[in-house]
């Protein structure tokens, strides 16, 4: 009885903390500017079923994508599982489930062997990041903590999935005792090698086991749960509706800039009055680009929260390629890490009563140096190449245009440009009146 | 060596006729040295097939790609406005053009400034006029020379145009080999993003080099592009390999234009 108490209260903790922080996040990306993703929803659905669930930009690399296609198959499959655990906890039943029979033993036999190729697919995650070193995973923004919760999650994932093989190994040789409480359901194929792990233990040692096992399960998967929310293993839930949100236009398209449009089109009316005084801005004053997070989209923001900080934006990336500073993925990292600061700053603003949060930081060079800026070419091979179809592109062209627009902060050779460009037509100095001298030129 | 008839837009207005394209040149294409051979090669051809097009001559200006990549909305749009205004005023319906910055912005970034075209690039419209045999081509000089294409980012990645220029390449019958990183996962030449007009970031490397030592890995006669920033890129990284001996950098309007004698 008193387990019971204790499973619900546990697993009534676990969901309300794991609302509030999700709520959290929400919020977060809540307080980008609008942008309406809300059409062609057949296209997006379909994209999602094969970018999202059917991984397809994973598996371009085929190694770390079929043993991800594992890990996330078994980890779905798995949590069936889970919800036996959750049944039984709250009813204080055991694998209640069992009734089905021979099914029953099919499945559990399969999640078995899932859980088994589960362990060892994070095995080799872990051997990769850590004994071989793969270039992909190291990098200026990978500092401690990135690096940590990588492991964590593999950890993690290693010692959840060798809690369940024990437990049913536990569980096999209680029914063998004929244990009460413990329904004959068989033995099941992986964990039957696992039962001389107990040796020689009496009845009252592998119930304390099997039961020590099932809390630590469960318990576990409750943490793991309330830890995503803090982790880049948040993506598991953010890729399906950010790659739903994805940009469906080509991706050479830069948006067209509405409030520029509104000046420009003024300034082409030949109807306007030159001498008019503008009109009266309503409200804040449109900033031109972007500086802080708060002046990009939900869905660039989203993105930040989506991204799984596998560099393979980066590692495509030309510039960093070529030993520049600039990383796709920390675009990324710190869109997610500045609005991270920037949503605890405006809940804390709000609790003590102040009206506007500042506290003078912005993503623009706090977080993100005009040198790397500066050194993107458009490529769009960080696009191309990230599996949950992240924009860091969009994030840089929209910092640049605050560098420019609202700074006038060119290098020089680009400010020569735009002047050549305004004047003659050109980006270099060449007079428009020559622009068909080639038709006469050997 | 023929005159190029190349009609401007004013000429036909005047004349009373409409060509059924107007070939957009752009800034590399009218004043680049190199790349004005591009245009050159690329007039021949339509002048060959007889076709009827025209180019806005002195009324053409820059598109505004590069000050939109580099953060000058402000200015890409008057231009972009300026340019729709002379397109729209001689109600140009088709346009093709030798550069895919050029191509990019005319067919995605103008419709919404109220500039709708049906836009191609020349790799598209060169493959076209083969479909529909109004150009034949045969290898001529490049019959059996390795080839390999560089993807231009604002053609393939960008707009998802891979097959046209590999189609014109085997055309020549010749053996199209590819380089590591191909179509949509072919690397930058280092030029987009206005970076064409200035030095480039503090790094280990320039871009053109890594891109140019890839190419010259597999060995191939002649290097092609479909881009007049990619000539200039993987022209200079040749040079600087000290390879212009052995490998050509061309414009697929130049392999066919001289291909066919041009
Ligand atoms: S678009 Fe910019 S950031 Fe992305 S891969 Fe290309 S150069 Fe790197
Ligand atoms: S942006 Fe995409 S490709 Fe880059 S690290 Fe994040 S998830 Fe990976």
């Amino acid at each position: 009885m008193i387990s019971i108490v204790i499973f619900c209260v546990a697993l009534v903790l676990a969901s309300l903390l794991f609302a509030k922080n999700v709520r959290a996040i929400m919020a977060n990306i809540k307080l980008g500017k609008d942008l309406d993703r809300s059409d062609r929803k057949g296209e997006r659905l379909s994209l999602m079923a094969r970018v999202a669930l059917g991984q397809s930009k994973m598996v371009v690399r085929p190694v770390s994508g079929l043993l991800h296609i594992i890990v996330y198959v078994g980890f779905i499959i798995i949590n069936i599982e889970v919800l036996e655990i959750v049944i039984d906890g709250i009813t204080g039943k055991h694998r209640v489930f069992a009734f089905m029979g021979g099914f029953y033993h099919f499945l559990i036999s399969a999640f078995e062997g899932l859980a088994l190729l589960v362990l060892v697919s994070c095995l080799i995650f872990l051997i990769r990041r850590n004994v071989l070193r793969i270039k992909r995973f190291f990098g200026n923004e990978m500092t401690s903590w990135p690096k940590t919760d990588a492991n964590l999650i593999l950890i993690t994932e290693v010692l959840l999935m060798s809690a369940f093989l024990l437990m049913n190994a536990a569980d096999t040789q209680l029914q063998a005792l004929g244990s009460e409480h413990y329904t004959q359901v068989g033995s099941f194929p992986i964990s039957r090698h696992l039962v001389g792990l107990f040796g020689s233990a009496g009845e009252t040692g592998l119930i304390m086991a099997e039961r020590g096992l099932w809390w630590f399960h469960i318990i576990g998967i409750f943490a793991f749960l309330n830890y995503l929310p803090y982790s880049k293993h948040f993506h598991i839930l953010l890729a399906f509706p950010n790659v739903f949100y994805s940009k469906l236009a080509p991706k050479g398209q830069l948006t067209n800039m509405a409030a520029v449009k509104k000046e420009v089109e003024l300034m082409f009316d030949p109807n306007a009055d030159p001498y008019a005084a503008p009109p009266e801005p309503v409200g804040e004053p449109e900033r031109f680009g972007a500086k802080d997070v708060t002046d990009l989209t939900w869905k660039q923001l989203m993105d930040g929260y989506t991204c799984t900080e596998c560099g393979r934006c980066t590692d495509v990336c030309p510039a960093n390629i070529t030993g520049k500073s600039l990383s796709p993925r920390k675009i990324m990292m710190d869109t997610r890490d500045r609005l991270d600061e920037v949503g605890k700053g405006i809940r804390t603003a709000k609790k003590k009563g102040v009206e506007k949060f500042d506290d003078g930081k912005s993503l623009l060079r706090d977080y993100i140096s005009e040198e790397e800026l500066l050194a993107c070419t458009s490529c769009n091979a960080c696009t191309d190449a990230c599996p949950v179809n992240n924009d860091p592109l969009s994030v840089i062209v929209d910092l640049r245009r605050y560098l420019i627009m609202e700074e006038s902060k060119a290098p020089a050779e680009w400010t020569g440009v735009f002047t050549n460009i305004e004047n003659n037509g050109a980006p270099w100095q060449f007079a428009q009146a020559d622009r068909l001298n080639w038709k006469n030129e050997a | 060596m023929s005159e190029l008839k190349v009609p401007t837009m004013a000429e036909m207005m005047a004349s009373g006729q409409q060509p059924d394209v107007l070939f957009w040149v752009g800034c590399a294409g009218s004043f680049d040295d190199r790349a004005k051979k591009i245009t050159r090669a690329f007039v021949k051809i339509l002048n060959k097939v007889g076709v009827n097009f025209a180019v806005l001559g002195t009324e053409e200006s820059c598109t505004g790609d590069p000050a939109k990549r580099a953060g000058n909305e402000f200015l890409f749009q008057m231009q972009a406005m300026g340019n729709i205004q002379v397109l729209n005023a001689y109600e140009v319906k088709s346009i093709v053009t030798t550069c895919p910055h050029c191509f990019n912005t005319l067919k995605n970034e103008y419709p919404e400034l109220g500039g709708n075209y049906e836009v191609k690039h020349h790799s598209q419209y060169l493959q076209e006029l083969i479909d529909d045999g109004k150009l034949t081509v045969e290898g001529g000089e490049f019959k059996g020379k390795k080839i390999t294409f560089h993807d231009p980012c604002y053609l393939g990645r960008a707009n998802d145009v891979y097959e046209a220029p590999r189609t014109l390449v085997q055309k020549l019958d010749a053996e199209l080999v590819e380089m590591k990183r191909c179509k949509s996962k072919g690397l930058c030449c280092g030029a987009g993003g206005a970076q064409m007009f200035k030095e480039a970031e503090k790094g280990n490397k320039e871009i053109n080099v890594e891109r140019t030592e890839e190419a010259l890995e597999i060995k191939p006669d002649v290097i092609a592009t479909g881009c007049p920033f990619c000539m200039t890129m993987m022209t200079d990284g040749v040079k600087l390999a000290e390879k212009e001996k052995d490998v050509q950098v061309f414009d697929l309007a130049e392999l066919i234009a001289s291909a066919n004698d041009l």
